[in-house]
């Protein structure tokens, strides 16, 4: 084939020679193949070095790397990155297995320490969450799918996704809401930043029945972690050159708590003026996101609000499956989804859309400052929905997950090398 | 059980949007029948105008009992409604209200609060259908929000703990929450509805909403002809803008129900054409429009009356006057899907008093 090609301008080649040649390149592709069998044989054996195994046998035995032109990366073993990565309840194992499959085709030097961790499938205790908070305060860049909360009140209020974030402060929670090209829904080339408080608020876990048949459940607002989220804010429009952050809230009814954080916004608004700021009712702001969501840029706010908000806005796309999140703190980064749903019906069928991962997972390699493999990985997948030709079902196609991924894969290794 | 077959073949006879109807009242007579009109602010006075008008070219047996709105500060210093508009309420039953200004910073709490306490008004209906004739990118929207109006989130009480710490209390208690769980199953079967959907967040607040939903599972028990489902409240907003015709009657603790009502509002065309009702524990029942008092508009004859005009064809449908609303209500959809008269908010030219006085000509046309 390669030399056939080489060889076809010269005409004084001996057929035999070209037999010959053939037959000793496809010697060396079968001793190679067996070769990389028995290693990755080898490799399945060792637990817990396994994918470093894995990915230094696919680096030297695989043709596309040594034929790299020069913008292919140093993709070498002593420089990948580790992550924290906790599949969590629902389809997020198949996301995360989609994600890998992708990080391997792509080179992408990046390595994943998985924690099981879960509420609803018995594997939770308090030594596995310590762990995992271990485990990510050295990484400190984590990928997480949902971790199920359940509705059963089994004595504590607080489940485990609230503790992780509580425990590593994470306090705000990014949503990017971007349309799809390619992919047209009732509104079209949206662009929405939606920025939430996502430790205190509605979701403070602090309930009680005072007296029977009756039950308060508190909300909180304090003027630190409203001033934190709106500097936050703020800082991410100026960063990103953002026009406007538009503060949602309730005070004309809830005066004392929804007031405060409206006052700290307006606080933290004087200190940037070159971003314009504005604020909305929530009960308003849903309306006007499903009549006119092109008025919105950058939206802030606290949890519950927020939690309403991102899945509106998610709806709006396309749904929970094209929608990515990060959650930040002050020293941490978890990348997940942005409509934070474990669709357990989907649950084994394959037909879960990693699209939301994918591109969550691309944000995570842009943090780490690896753009080449963000761009490559984010540009396969959105070249993938603009074909259309190879769509799951909630974006109304017939494929599976694994032809999803299998689809980016392909689209991966066609990026133009010289 | 003859005259739901009777609703039922009428409704299916009627080609034009269905009406969702709250429970009829054999308990009125054939003679006047007196409303409360509480006018309101802003663009109040204009569109309810506008209603009495329609009305009386419909020749409806309804006289109309003027009431205002302020509060007013009684014995002891609570505040509360004028008690003209409290014995007024009390006889009638019915009422019909415009838009209320609810000052920011007037050191008395919102009119709309207090009239709802006053009257105990503790579920909010509103009833969400696609207008044909005003576009919106949302088709076939036919669902009915029933909010629970009392407690929850909107309790009002909050306290600054220490400087820079405010807590907000949720209530929510067993009475209320059965109480709205068998008024949504009962608007359900008295409407022709097939399930009712129970919106909460309880896997986050557990023990709240948690017994706002056992106590729904507990009244769904007596109502095994409808269908029961429980969603949470962030997958009903995913489905919700992607697919609205998968839902039916939604029921749902306060705050989730306001952003919730407003939202399926939106997805119909706003404010402006969404009707609302509001029912009490002793029978009272106070249908109103939801949108603002627009004071920028006010006095200038542009306002929609049709949000207004709609809910009192709801109070029509309530009073059992359903030959009334049916006639007031085609009447009002043919002007808006003709195109020729509308009002600025609906995208035409027209003025208040034109867009009403077209309605006028098509009722009277139907006689």
């Amino acid at each position: 084939m390669h030399f056939t090609r080489l060889f076809s301008d010269r005409h004084h080649i001996i057929e035999e020679e070209v037999h010959f040649l053939h037959i000793l390149a496809g010697l060396c592709i079968m001793m190679a193949a067996a070769l990389r069998g028995s290693l990755v044989t080898l490799a399945k054996g060792l637990t817990g070095t396994g994918p470093q195994w894995q990915q230094l046998a696919a680096r030297s035995l695989s043709m596309t790397a040594s034929l790299g032109g020069p913008e292919a990366p140093p993709a070498r073993a002593d420089a990948t990155f580790k992550v924290t990565m906790v599949p969590g309840d629902g389809v997020g194992p198949e996301l995360m297995t989609a994600v890998k499959e992708v990080f391997k085709a792509g080179d992408v030097p990046v390595e994943f320490e998985e924690f099981h961790l879960s509420e609803v499938q018995h594997m939770d205790s308090d030594e596995k969450l310590e762990q995992v908070l271990a485990s990510m305060k050295t990484n400190r860049v984590a990928m997480k799918g949902k971790i199920n909360t359940p509705m059963e009140f089994k004595g504590e209020l607080a489940g485990f996704e609230m503790k992780i974030r509580r425990r590593l402060d994470l306090f705000a929670n990014v949503v990017h809401v971007n349309s799809l090209p390619g992919y047209s829904t009732r509104h079209n080339n949206l662009d929405l930043v939606i920025i939430r408080e996502q430790t205190e608020g509605e979701y403070s876990s602090l309930e009680h029945e005072s007296v029977p048949g009756v039950i308060e459940c508190l909300k909180i607002i304090t003027r630190e972690k409203s001033r934190r989220i709106a500097k936050f804010a703020f800082d991410y429009a100026t960063k990103k050159g953002r026009s406007k952050v538009t503060a949602v809230h309730k005070a004309n009814i809830m005066k004392l708590a929804d007031g405060l954080f409206l006052q700290c916004c307006a606080e933290v608004a004087e200190l940037y003026p070159k971003i314009k700021y504005e604020n909305i009712i929530i009960d308003n702001c849903c309306m006007q996101l499903v009549q006119n969501p092109y008025q919105f840029d950058v939206l802030v706010m606290p949890n519950l609000y927020g939690n309403i908000i991102d899945n509106l806005a998610a709806g709006l796309v396309g749904g929970a499956g094209v929608v990515p999140g990060e959650s930040y703190s002050a020293e941490y980064a978890v990348f997940e989804t942005g409509a934070r749903h474990p669709f357990a019906q989907a649950v084994g069928r394959n037909i879960a859309n990693p699209t939301a991962m994918l591109l969550s997972a691309a944000n995570m390699l842009h943090h780490l400052n690896l753009e080449y493999h963000s761009n490559m990985v984010s540009d396969a997948v959105r070249k993938v929905i603009k074909q259309g030709k190879v769509r799951t079902r909630d974006l109304g196609g017939y494929s599976t997950t694994g032809d999803f991924v299998q689809a980016v894969v392909g689209n991966l290794r066609h990026r133009p090398m010289y | 059980m003859a005259s739901n077959a009777w609703r039922s073949m009428l409704s299916h006879v009627v080609g034009a949007a269905k009406r969702p109807t709250v429970c009829s009242r054999s308990v009125f007579s054939r003679g006047l029948q007196t409303v409360t009109l509480i006018p309101g602010d802003g663009i109040g006075p204009e569109i309810s105008v506008a209603v009495m008008k329609i009305f009386e070219s419909a020749k409806v047996p309804i006289q109309w009992e003027e009431r205002n709105v302020t509060a007013i500060q009684g014995p002891g210093g609570r505040w509360m409604i004028p008690p003209d508009c409290k014995e007024s309420m009390d006889r009638t039953l019915i009422g019909l209200k415009g838009p209320l200004k609810t000052p920011i910073a007037a050191g008395h709490p919102s009119m709309n609060l207090l009239l709802r306490k006053t009257f105990d008004l503790y579920a909010n209906v509103r009833p969400c259908v696609s207008i044909e004739g005003y576009k919106t990118p949302y088709t076939d929207v036919d669902l009915v929000t029933i909010r629970e109006n009392t407690e929850g989130e909107y309790s009002g009480i909050e306290h600054i703990i220490v400087d820079g710490v405010v807590q907000s209390i949720k209530l929510i208690t067993e009475d209320a929450s059965r109480r709205i769980a068998e008024y949504a199953f009962e608007y359900a079967r008295n409407n022709q509805r097939n399930s009712v959907t129970a919106v909460h967040k309880a896997n986050i607040m557990r023990m709240s909403d948690g017994l706002f939903l056992r106590k729904c599972r507990e009244v769904a028990e007596s109502f095994k002809d409808i269908k029961f489902t429980e969603m949470y409240l962030d997958t009903v907003c995913l489905n919700m803008v992607q697919d609205p015709t998968q839902f039916d009657v939604l029921v749902m603790p306060n705050l989730y129900g306001d952003i919730l009502s407003d939202l399926c509002a939106g997805l119909i065309g706003g404010l402006g054409v969404t009707p609302s009702g509001n029912i009490g524990a002793n029978g009272v029942a106070i249908f109103e429009s939801v949108h603002g008092t627009a004071p920028d508009i006010a006095g200038l004859d542009m306002a929609n009356p049709t949000a207004l005009l709609l809910s009192a064809v709801m109070m029509l449908r309530h009073m059992g006057m359903h030959d009334y609303g049916k006639k007031i209500e085609t009447a009002c959809f043919d002007t808006i899907r003709d195109k020729q008269v509308l009002t600025g908010d609906l995208g035409g030219k027209s003025k208040c008093s034109e867009f009403t006085e077209e309605i006028c000509r098509r009722v009277r046309d139907m006689d």
